[in-house]
């Protein structure tokens, strides 16, 4: 494989993140070091919804312009954000012990990601579970539609039935609640995680596309010989 | 507007006169409906003191489970007859045969529910508020039908659908789940007032799944 720009450029902007949030960023005085769990954490959910609007967005192009290749940068993008999913719940659980003194809780936010983990793998199996590619791509775009339209109204019927995810501190109303050293780091974060899923989902969108062109070549060398 | 009506209606009327010929929905359903009471009875070891917590949510299981059959029953049998191409071969709007499936699957659920709701009402010894129960009964099994039907038309054609379908189903369903769960809760609990606001999010959440479910399904069915 070709190490690209976009490759060192991500493992560099890993390097300082991590930097970051290990060494640079102050020790929360409540919290503790556990809450340096919050520069990937947080990171990681912001780039998982990134990662399902996308598929949302391809999901739509895909219906209207029936373009294979936005079907490979939805599933690309799907698998990718799945991946992130699992591990905001995983981290969200990690600081959740010691902090709330419990692994999990239902609140509205802890719901909605494990609601919207589980219908992103019934995205990836449906996917898997329809011969005919065309027929897969126009069942797949449906649900990443419906899914992604879901999701707020998911989130605001869990609002109403409990809450206790602390409040959002960096889109806090009056500014972000905390110091300008916590903020650089999570913004270095979010660079590098953001540059990680672009990373991610071209080289899973590269391998779908290959797929696609062996399957195609694979047709017609049928179609030749017969 | 007259004539998308008339579809519609014609379109029910098929699929309950063929329900009414086999019965396979209404029977099985109800048989299915009262064995999920019986055995989440056993599942959670029900007492005098936690009725009114468990047993609301209890009742909209036993729902959930019947209706996921039946609804998946809907599309499965006209895709093995192969009634399906000649339905889509109708010059007909493809909006009027998600709105019938919609309306048949409200239909034969709510038969189901009407069936079970007065036999568990004896079987926990509770007695609701009837009217608001009935209410979020309705509007529940609405909301479940216009994302069922979706679902429905797409897992009919994966491999093992009858799997496929609960579990693309039942994430989307959150929402209704929850408004049924509390509405019902509210009816069987001393507050029966406090359901109203959850019946009122159930009417929103109705209007937004039929109208997000009508504008896709064509895109499902398009052969």
């Amino acid at each position: 494989m070709k190490i690209g720009p976009l490759a060192v450029a991500t493992l560099a902007a890993m390097a300082a993140a991590l930097y970051a949030a290990l060494l640079y960023a102050p020790t929360e005085r409540v919290q503790g070091d556990v809450q340096r769990i919050f520069y990937i954490h947080v990171p990681m959910a912001w780039n998982a919804y990134l990662a399902f609007f996308v598929v949302f967005v391809c999901s739509v192009v895909y219906l209207w312009r029936r373009g294979l290749w936005w079907d490979s940068l939805a599933r690309a993008s799907a698998e990718v954000g799945l991946v992130f999913t699992t591990l905001v719940l995983i981290t969200g659980s990690l600081w959740a012990r010691p902090i709330w003194g419990t692994w999990w809780s239902w609140d509205a936010r802890l719901t909605t990601s494990l609601i919207l983990w589980f219908i992103y793998v019934g995205y990836l199996l449906l996917r898997g579970s329809v011969a005919d590619e065309r027929r897969a791509a126009r069942y797949a775009a449906v649900v990443g539609i419906v899914g992604f339209v879901d999701v707020p109204i998911i989130h605001q019927s869990v609002v109403w039935w409990r809450a206790l995810h602390p409040e959002p501190v960096v889109l806090a109303p009056g500014g972000p609640a905390m110091p300008p050293s916590m903020l650089l780091s999570l913004a270095v974060s979010i660079v590098a995680f953001t540059l990680l899923y672009v990373w991610l989902v071209r080289l899973r969108l590269q391998t779908e596309l290959a797929r696609t062109e062996i399957r195609e070549l694979r047709r017609a060398l049928a179609e030749a010989t017969a | 507007m007259p004539a998308f009506l008339d579809v519609v209606g014609t379109l029910v009327w098929k699929d309950l006169l063929s329900e009414s010929r086999t019965k396979d929905v209404l029977s099985t359903g109800v048989a299915f409906a009262l064995l999920v009471l019986v055995m989440l009875n056993f599942a959670i070891d029900l007492g005098a003191e936690n009725v009114e917590a468990v047993a609301p949510g209890v009742l909209w299981v036993s729902f959930i489970f019947a209706g996921t059959l039946g609804i998946g029953h809907a599309f499965a049998a006209e895709r093995d007859r192969g009634t399906f191409e000649g339905l889509l071969l109708a010059p007909i709007d493809r909006g009027a045969i998600y709105l019938a499936k919609v309306a048949t699957n409200v239909a034969l659920m709510g038969i189901v529910e009407l069936v079970s709701l007065p036999i568990f009402a004896v079987l926990y010894n509770v007695s609701p508020a009837w009217l608001q129960t009935l209410s979020a009964m309705a509007l529940g099994t609405i909301g479940f039908s216009a994302v069922g039907t979706l679902v429905a038309a797409i897992a009919a054609n994966t491999r093992a659908r009858e799997l496929m379908l609960p579990l693309l189903l039942f994430p989307l369903e959150v929402p209704v789940v929850i408004a049924s769960v509390k509405a019902t809760a509210a009816a069987m609990g001393a507050a029966e007032a406090d359901s109203l606001p959850w019946l009122q999010l159930l009417v929103g959440f109705d209007v937004m799944l039929v109208a997000a479910s009508f504008l896709v399904f064509e895109y499902v069915v398009e052969e």
